[in-house]
């Protein structure tokens, strides 16, 4: 599937996840955070750069593993992405829905 | 003379001892299998026991009688593992030299990982049931139970068995059904992920029957902690979710001996190489089972799937050959779904539950993502099919190692 977000059309899953991370730039982030209804703030970014960079370092993610990081608590990561925080910021950071496994 | 050491004599290590006891002989080798418990489990016994479907003698035998003549057992705890110098060291203070290593000391609960999970409600009206205390407590509890909110709940993935909860759900609505109780029970299915499974079409057919059993599911919760006072269950983003009975599935780690030795992940997981079992820090290790950090389904069935790869792959290792890339990650789960039926579910890394027919394209018996008495007595079968084939490492007759796509349904 394609969508046009920020001037720009990208691919997208089903689900809405970008499949080609490469089309990812910082405007798409601003415009996937707002369909959540999010305001991107710098502490945002801080865990949005931490994300991508885990995922380019091909490390399973999950909620555990955020919370260990030493970026963000589980706690603000609730609070700054809230209801399903690993799903929502996963989203705005343009890399696949982190699979839960089995 | 050559040691193979195997530690745990859980069902996927007691599958291996069988396995290689035939292939790897004396005087050229010494098998010894080390686990410091007396009995042997069948675990998803567990699931019948609370609903006094099985007592505990259905369900417990001795570690000794699955494990061969010629293979050493050691019952003894294990205080580490130093992998560099191919070394078991006991907590006696003695040691064991290997040459080849097998790692099945499975998964178990960590309620501690979550705050007031162990406090004063536990198995009082908190409860798990992936131990054998844990059930027998649960089991004593619903006998004469008069009705409220029951929470099924899973913490965290990944778990073993990771259909089981929804079974437990499933199998309480038949419960108190039986007891004419069922208007007096409130069913709720608590879960961390976003559906009732991780994959859609299998999501799809079980929040059908969560439906028609009228058990209301919460999907996405992520818990922080359970209030003792006011006996409810929060999560990060502050919802709340009360109960009179909380069964939960507590976080599921590896055995605290991987955190000792240093082999372990964050949940004390050896990192294994997905398609060869073989350890990816060291080459004479191999893991199979529940103690991997394989992304397989936690389950006996995949364990039973691994050691028929595993055990070619040790004897390639040890003749050096080139070690097969094999195992997909084949998963085959009953799923009791209450009222003497069962759904079964057969997939793989890369292929989701789906509807068809099993083993035989075409014919069955037994059918896939649907419910049918057939496949609970399937499920029932399996107890016997566990003690007497299984753990004696015969071959399944008709059902293959890796996943069959045929008889299938894939869109």
């Amino acid at each position: 599937m394609e969508k046009t977000i920020a001037g720009k059309t990208i691919a997208v899953n089903e689900e809405g996840y970008l499949t080609d991370f490469s089309q990812w730039n910082e405007q798409v982030g601003e415009e996937l955070a707002k369909e959540a209804n999010i305001n991107l703030t710098p502490r945002h970014w801080e865990v949005l750069k931490y994300l991508q960079k885990e995922q380019q370092n091909q490390v399973a993610l999950s909620i555990r593993r955020v919370g260990k990081s030493g970026v963000v608590d589980i706690k603000e990561f609730y609070s700054l992405f809230p209801n399903a925080p690993l799903k929502t910021s996963t989203k705005i950071a343009g890399i696949p829905k982190p699979a839960s496994c089995i | 003379m050559k040691n193979l050491v195997i530690l745990g004599a859980g069902t996927a290590g007691t599958m291996m001892a069988n396995h290689l006891h035939n292939e790897l002989k004396q005087p050229d080798w010494q098998i010894t299998i080390i686990d410091e418990r007396e009995e042997h489990h069948y675990q998803p016994g567990y699931l019948f026991l609370p609903f006094d479907i099985y007592t505990p003698e259905d369900i417990i035998k001795t570690i000794e009688e699955f494990i061969p003549k010629d293979v050493t057992l050691v019952k003894k705890k294990i205080d580490r593992i130093v992998p560099k110098e191919n070394r078991i060291e006991l907590a006696n203070g003695t040691a064991l030299n290997y040459d080849v290593l097998i790692v099945a000391t499975g998964a178990k609960i960590a309620p501690e990982e979550t705050e007031g999970m162990q406090g004063k409600e536990w198995q009082k009206s908190v409860f798990d049931f992936y131990t054998f205390e844990g059930a027998l407590a649960l089991r004593n509890k619903l006998r004469d139970w008069q009705g409220g909110k029951l929470v099924v709940h899973i913490t965290e993935m990944p778990i073993k068995c990771p259909v089981a909860p929804l079974e437990f759900a499933f199998l309480a609505d038949s419960f108190f059904k039986h007891k004419h109780m069922r208007d007096k029970v409130e069913i709720t299915y608590v879960t961390p992920l976003s559906g009732a499974f991780t994959k859609p079409k299998a999501t799809e057919a079980l929040e059908h029957l969560l439906h028609e059993k009228n058990i209301h599911i919460e999907s996405d919760f992520a818990i922080e902690q359970v209030d003792n006072e006011s006996k409810t269950i929060i999560d990060y983003g502050g919802r709340e979710i009360p109960f009179d009975i909380l069964v939960t599935v507590p976080t599921n780690k590896g055995d605290a001996l991987m955190e000792r030795s240093g082999m372990g992940d964050d949940l004390n997981y050896v990192p294994t190489n997905k398609a060869t079992l073989q350890s990816l820090n060291y080459e004479n290790v191999f893991v199979l089972g529940d103690a991997s950090n394989i992304p397989a389904s936690k389950a006996g069935s995949v364990a039973h799937f691994e050691a028929e790869i595993l055990t070619e792959n040790i004897l390639r290792y040890v003749n050096n050959e080139p070690l097969k890339e094999e195992f997909d990650g084949h998963a085959n789960c009953f799923i009791e779904t209450g009222g003497g039926k069962a759904l079964l579910i057969d997939f793989n890394y890369t292929h989701e539950p789906v509807e068809g027919t099993f083993p035989f394209a075409g014919i069955g018996p037994l059918r896939l993502l649907k419910e049918s008495r057939m496949n609970h007595m399937g499920k029932l079968a399996f107890r016997w099919i566990y003690w007497n084939v299984l753990l004696k490492g015969t071959h399944i007759p008709f059902v293959s190692a890796t996943m069959s796509e045929s008889g299938k349904h894939y869109a």
